[in-house]
């Protein structure tokens, strides 16, 4: 069993819910992303995703567009964001961590280097976000062959058929994207998204994760009564980039995440199981 | 990686999956697919019914003022020596560009599937102009994206598409041009797929996009193979047209693919030249990657980063390119060569004053090159260019250059 998948599991039997938070990997510096992510696990994170800056990031919202700009001003590159993995690993053996980025510099690296590369730093798994299903046959076996998750999305446009092919080839857990639209939009809406992962449960038994649109412990509790996890992303990356624009240090920016993720954590944890 | 094809095959891609080889497909995010099937069922459906054909002809007849003559340039042919030189003048469609042969294609397109808003991604503005002109005409609601260094040095441009009604909205995250321009109408497009069909300007982007923008635009080539049987009494020896995306140069070079006889030649912005990284030329110094939904060659560093690029026009500063285009050089049908800024610039002056035809500054590669290729062959020889726009909304930037205040 994967680490991805082993943590939901462990979750599931304790009644938890899985709390997936999302930081730009090199945002706003290099050295500033493994300090971050060992913060987010003791602030209560089950698994970490790390976003691979791209010059071209066409599904987010501009928050985390901005971030981008930032990592890849500060040099921050693929092999750069598994050299950081390696070095989380260091100290953290248990926590699973996921990359959620673009095609082209995985399509670049090329398929087979990137796995064996990411499998040797100690990463779980990857989600390309314009990597859907009918392209994803290369990626898929590269990432099967050294036993790493690849994770799809599913949206409010899919219809059922696809859902089962998505299925079909979906392992760790399937990330539900929770309106249409970027990272970060406004216009979440919980009694949807629970209607949508009802139907998604018809064919699959993979764990439900749901992100963008998700921006504190309230919508957290909503959305998370009928998933399996929460990925917060944006408003982490909001609060990172807010406390930038204020002059804070590399303390200060761990407090401010840490702060958003254990009142995430908090109301998570308020779901009654 | 050259491959044996058989000459048969070259215009019968993409395949079923949208893939010219190994470029082209759909990588965009999940949200968009059941949009991007939704629209291939609707063409594949419309582009084989005589009612809907009918319509198309109409409007381009009738709308966009088509056929577009083939004009033979004798002067600026004599000016440059050797073979005889003809304009394919799709300057003089409505709108004074290629582009709304597609426009009106896709505004129809969109017609059929109830859109009520269109949206459109420009660099120069032609396609911009040509989308707002149709949704003005169709009465939809019409935002366009432009990137801000793009709205700055075509200025004129974007105030026809304001009096056409549409909304203009700046693009300042990245390079600024458009590549984040596209970046930016992708975003809308994932928010409001729902009531909103993406116009999409070039024969990029996700299938079936780089297959029916291509359908729409061959009008150029059908055409100009009829003109040129009709007024030369055979087919031309060469063909010449600027690729940016490369939507004017396949509409040009497809309905040609399988005449062995006849050259083709896509001409890229070699900006500042090849030589010193500063252009927009990923076919002659890309590598194969994947933006904007579909395989293609890019410009990318090492780290698969998409460089920044340079052109004196906006409508070629782009780094990626049509996946057609992709399989065509890679199998050696068309050649792919570039004009620097300068040579364009000179193009530009040469034919505005030996004609008395402005050409886009996009176009004007085409035309340096164009001039090049005449001076080696014979005078029973002929070239076709593509006079994919006019000049008029360079004429501040070429002032700009020219140290002249107008």
């Amino acid at each position: 069993m994967s680490k991805i998948a082993g943590r939901f599991e462990l979750l599931a039997r304790q009644g938890r819910k899985a709390l997936v938070p999302y930081i730009v990997a090199g945002d706003p510096g290099l050295d500033s992303t493994v300090p971050l992510m060992h913060a987010l696990v003791a602030a209560g994170a089950d698994i970490i995703e790390l976003g691979v800056p791209f010059s071209d990031p066409m599904s987010e919202g501009p928050v985390i567009q901005k971030a981008h700009e930032r990592a890849l001003a500060a040099g921050a590159r693929l092999r750069d964001v598994l050299t950081m993995v390696g070095t989380f690993r260091e100290r953290d053996t248990e926590t699973p961590v996921l990359l959620m980025g673009y095609a082209n510099p995985v399509e670049h690296m090329g398929y087979a280097r990137f796995a064996d590369e990411a499998v040797a730093v100690g990463l779980d798994g990857l989600l390309t976000v314009d990597i859907p299903p009918e392209e994803v046959a290369g990626l898929n076996a590269e990432l099967h062959r050294v036993g790493m998750d690849n994770i799809f999305l599913v949206a409010p446009t899919t219809p059922a058929a696809r859902i089962q092919s998505i299925a079909g080839q979906a392992s760790g857990f399937i990330y539900y994207v929770a309106l249409k639209g970027v990272t970060g939009a406004g216009h979440l809406d919980a009694e949807d998204v629970a209607q949508h992962l009802a139907l998604i449960r018809e064919f699959t038994a993979l764990p439900l994760a749901v992100g963008f649109g998700i921006k504190d412990a309230d919508s957290a509790r909503r959305v998370g009564a009928k998933a399996d996890g929460v990925v917060i992303g944006s408003a982490l990356v909001d609060a990172i980039d807010k406390a930038l624009a204020a002059g804070a240090g590399h303390d200060e920016i761990l407090r401010v995440a840490s702060e958003l993720v254990a009142s995430i954590r908090a109301g998570l944890d308020s779901i009654a199981s | 990686m050259t491959t044996d094809i058989n000459p048969t095959q070259f215009a019968s891609l993409p395949d079923a999956d949208g893939r010219f080889g190994i470029y082209g497909g759909k990588f965009v995010a999940e949200t968009l697919m059941s949009s991007l099937a939704e629209l291939e069922a609707l063409y594949r459906k419309l582009a084989g019914d005589p009612e809907f054909q009918r319509e198309l002809d109409e409007d381009l007849a009738h709308y966009v003022g088509r056929p577009s003559p083939l004009y033979e340039a004798r002067r600026w042919s004599d000016r440059v020596g050797g073979a005889r030189i003809f304009l394919k003048r799709e300057d003089l469609n409505h709108t004074g560009a290629h582009k709304v042969n597609n426009t009106v294609g896709q505004a129809l397109l969109a017609k059929h599937m109830g859109k009520r808003r269109v949206i459109a991604e420009t660099g120069a503005g032609q396609h911009g102009v040509a989308t707002a002109t149709i949704a003005a005409r169709l009465g939809l609601e019409c935002h366009v994206f432009m990137g801000e260094e793009d709205v700055r040095r075509q200025s004129l441009n974007v105030y026809r598409m304001k009096l056409l009604g549409a909304t203009v909205v700046p693009v300042t995250s990245g390079s600024r041009t458009l590549k984040d321009a596209m970046n930016e109408a992708m975003r809308d497009w994932v928010t409001n797929v729902d009531d909103t069909f993406y116009i999409i300007g070039t024969v990029a982007g996700p299938h079936p996009y780089p297959m029916l923008v291509r359908d729409f635009q061959c009008v150029i080539g059908r055409e100009a193979r009829a003109q040129s049987l009709a007024q030369t009494g055979r087919l031309p020896d060469a063909l010449v047209a600027c690729v940016g995306g490369g939507s004017n140069a396949i509409g040009l070079f497809h309905p040609f693919l399988e005449d062995q006889s006849v050259a083709m030649y896509g001409v890229e912005a070699g900006g500042h030249g090849v030589a010193t990284g500063e252009h927009a030329a990923p076919l002659t110094a890309g590598t194969p990657g994947i933006l904007h939904g579909n395989r293609t060659y890019l410009m990318q560093d090492e780290d698969g980063q998409i460089m920044h690029t340079h052109s004196v026009s906006a409508g070629l500063d782009y780094p990626g390119v049509g996946p057609e285009h992709s399989w065509l050089k890679d199998v050696g049908r068309v050649s792919y060569v570039t004009i620097n800024d300068d040579e364009a610039l000179a193009a530009f002056h040469d034919l505005t004053r030996t004609e008395g035809i402005m050409p886009a500054l996009e176009t004007a590669h085409a035309l340096a090159y164009a001039g090049k290729l005449a001076a080696t062959l014979s005078p029973q020889q002929t070239i076709i260019v593509n006079l994919s726009g006019r000049g008029d909304k360079d004429i501040l930037t070429v002032a700009e250059i020219d140290g002249i205040d107008v």
